[in-house]
């Protein structure tokens, strides 16, 4: 098959939880990569490592341990850098997560700066979020009576742009979306939306949870009027560990926000009446921040370099269209998403007539495939479809074609074990 | 394989999904002393809205009527079914006693036995009990008719109070 990973077996022996069985002997077919990616040893190693023989708090400690630490976590922050092309290393900001990089944003524009939201002023985001780019933001408009207005998309599941006149007006402060749907798969216009945001002086905030892990991402290069002004993403659906999210932005509008949250780490000076605060990136990293974690996301980051995003792209692609077309082969099974694997991600979000998606998964799951089943935190975008919930197959740069056979061969079985058609 | 799953999916089960017993709400919530209450599972957005309607005669508070509206899977859907089976006409103690008994079996991780003279059809649940994921699933329909009986006998409580 054309575009997958010239060594995917290769690549396969990298994750080690891939040899392993289910409970009754079966292969694992981990389909469920777009809620978290498996980790390959390199990434396991570099944490073990540096819990091993490196492991010291970091930027205070004036010890070998601490200068070693440091230049660990600080390397992660380079590693990253270069993953996403960010035009300054010291805009790379670690976060929790991908929600709480979010609700930094969303939480401190709502304080000061040129870009303060407030009442009157207009957020924008989209009916195909996911919850965490819809709540902070639903926060941010309740508390200083801005209002949320939001993109609405249509049953091929892309957004409405018609309604990009009607949204992004004088009044318009915020404009935020996400790169790639975690539900519908959906890729959405970056470079025309912030175009378009930026000739009415808005910021762009982009969720990029589901495409830092499937498309070449290099801001640099990226126009600056098309260039969002932040981004973010997850370390653990990116091959790296849970714990740690990246908040990428513009240095004059980081430089403007207020910090998000005080403590060590992220001050100047501190006296009992004030503080004046440390400079980018650590002015947002109050505490002691992920550490190991950071080493594990650079290992990770590096990891999918090595392998060439153009190419886990491209594997991506192929796979899709592939699990598109066996899907096709179900009857009463319908994909909640565009259909043209050459245009959407790699989560294909389906239901399937008569079982319910709990169901589905259960079946799947007793034949050891790991799919994901409910609102996957999208649930206005589920609504739309007149659906409550769905299920979900996603895979990554360690999915075969042959794991997509066993997924379709198991849902005809769903099928024929509930009965239906 | 199929066996692991037939452990789950009992046919009385099945039969419950199929054709669901006292589904479709009933009663005026605002008017006749019917409480309704909303339950989510928000890990998967299975939702049931649920009446409850209790009377009292010769001093025995009885539930009178039980009715919902629910989206949800097999095993959610069927639970609620069983348990209006199990609830509907009975004194609210002895009710509330079948609530416990069902709450073990599914707490027991498999190893509790079920009662069949307590829970009927409700034994079919006793799989349920080894799929930890489900287990949510089964007692969705159970904690709103808690939950809607227990604000019904505090307002009866308080509307008792107050004349």
């Amino acid at each position: 098959m054309e575009g997958l990973l010239p060594d995917l077996e290769v690549v396969r022996k990298d994750f080690p939880i891939l040899g392993r069985t289910t409970a009754d002997g079966l292969p694992l077919v981990y389909l469920d990569s777009a809620n978290t990616s498996q980790k390959p040893q390199v990434v396991i190693d570099a944490m073990v490592d540096h819990l091993e023989r490196h492991n010291a708090n970091v930027a205070r400690a004036m010890h070998l341990l601490g200068a070693e630490a440091t230049e660990a976590f600080e390397g992660g922050r380079d590693k990253v850098a270069a993953f996403i092309g960010a035009p300054e290393r010291d805009e790379v900001i670690f976060t929790k997560n991908a929600s709480e990089a979010l609700n930094l944003v969303a939480q401190t524009l709502g304080l000061e700066g040129a870009h303060r939201v407030g009442p009157g002023d207009v957020v924008v985001t989209t009916e195909m979020e996911h919850h965490s780019n819809i709540v902070p933001w639903q926060m941010l408009t309740q508390r200083t009576g801005a209002e949320l207005r939001w993109f609405t998309f249509d049953e091929a599941g892309q957004l409405d742009l018609s309604q990009v006149d009607e949204l992004i007006t004088e009044r318009t402060k915020v404009v935020t979306f996400t790169w790639v749907s975690n539900m519908l798969g959906t890729v959405n216009p970056v470079a025309e939306l912030t175009r378009r945001a930026h000739e009415v002086g808005a910021i762009v905030v982009v969720d990029a949870s589901q495409a830092a892990p499937q498309l070449p991402i290099d801001l640099a290069a990226m126009p600056v009027e098309e260039r969002p002004d932040v981004v973010v993403f997850t370390g653990h659906k990116v091959v790296g560990p849970t714990g740690i999210g990246v908040l990428w932005g513009r240095r004059s509008l980081l430089e403007e926000l207020p910090p998000f949250l005080g403590g060590g780490e992220m001050i100047e000076t501190v006296t009992m009446e004030r503080s004046t605060y440390a400079g980018l990136p650590h002015k947002f990293e109050a505490g002691t921040p992920p550490i190991v974690e950071a080493v594990g996301l650079g290992a990770a980051v590096d990891y999918l370099a090595g392998l060439g995003m153009e190419a886990v792209h491209a594997h991506e692609q192929a796979i899709t269209a592939y699990a598109l077309e066996g899907l096709g082969t179900v009857p009463g099974l319908r994909v909640l998403g565009p259909l043209d694997a050459t245009q959407r991600g790699g989560a294909i979000s389906f239901e399937l007539a008569g079982v319910h998606p709990h169901d589905v998964a259960q079946v799947l799951d007793v034949r050891g495939i790991a799919v994901r089943a409910g609102h996957h935190c999208a649930r206005p975008a589920h609504a739309k479809f007149g659906v409550q919930s769905s299920t979900r197959m996603s895979s990554y740069v360690y999915t075969t074609p042959g794991e997509i056979d066993a997924l379709v061969e198991a849902l005809h079985y769903t099928r024929d074990y509930f009965k239906v058609g | 394989m199929s066996a692991e799953l037939d452990a789950l999916y009992q046919e009385i089960i099945l039969d419950h999904y199929k054709n669901p017993h006292h589904k479709g709400l009933r009663g005026d919530p605002s008017a006749d002393g019917t409480v309704e209450v909303h339950h989510v599972n928000p890990t998967c957005g299975d939702e049931v809205t649920l009446r409850v309607h209790l009377e009292e005669a010769d001093g025995v508070l009885r539930v009178q009527d039980v009715s919902y509206d629910a989206v949800g899977c097999s095993i959610s859907q069927a639970s609620t079914s069983v348990m209006t089976d199990l609830v509907i006409g009975k004194p609210v103690e002895e009710a509330m006693g079948v609530h416990e008994v069902f709450l073990t079996l599914m707490q027991g991780k498999g190893s509790v036995e079920p009662d069949e003279e307590v829970l009927e059809d409700g034994i079919a649940f006793a799989g349920v009990a080894k799929f930890p994921a489900r287990v949510k699933c089964a007692l969705l329909g159970w904690m709103a008719w808690k939950d809607a009986t227990s604000q019904s006998m505090t307002t009866t409580a308080q509307g008792g109070d107050d004349d």
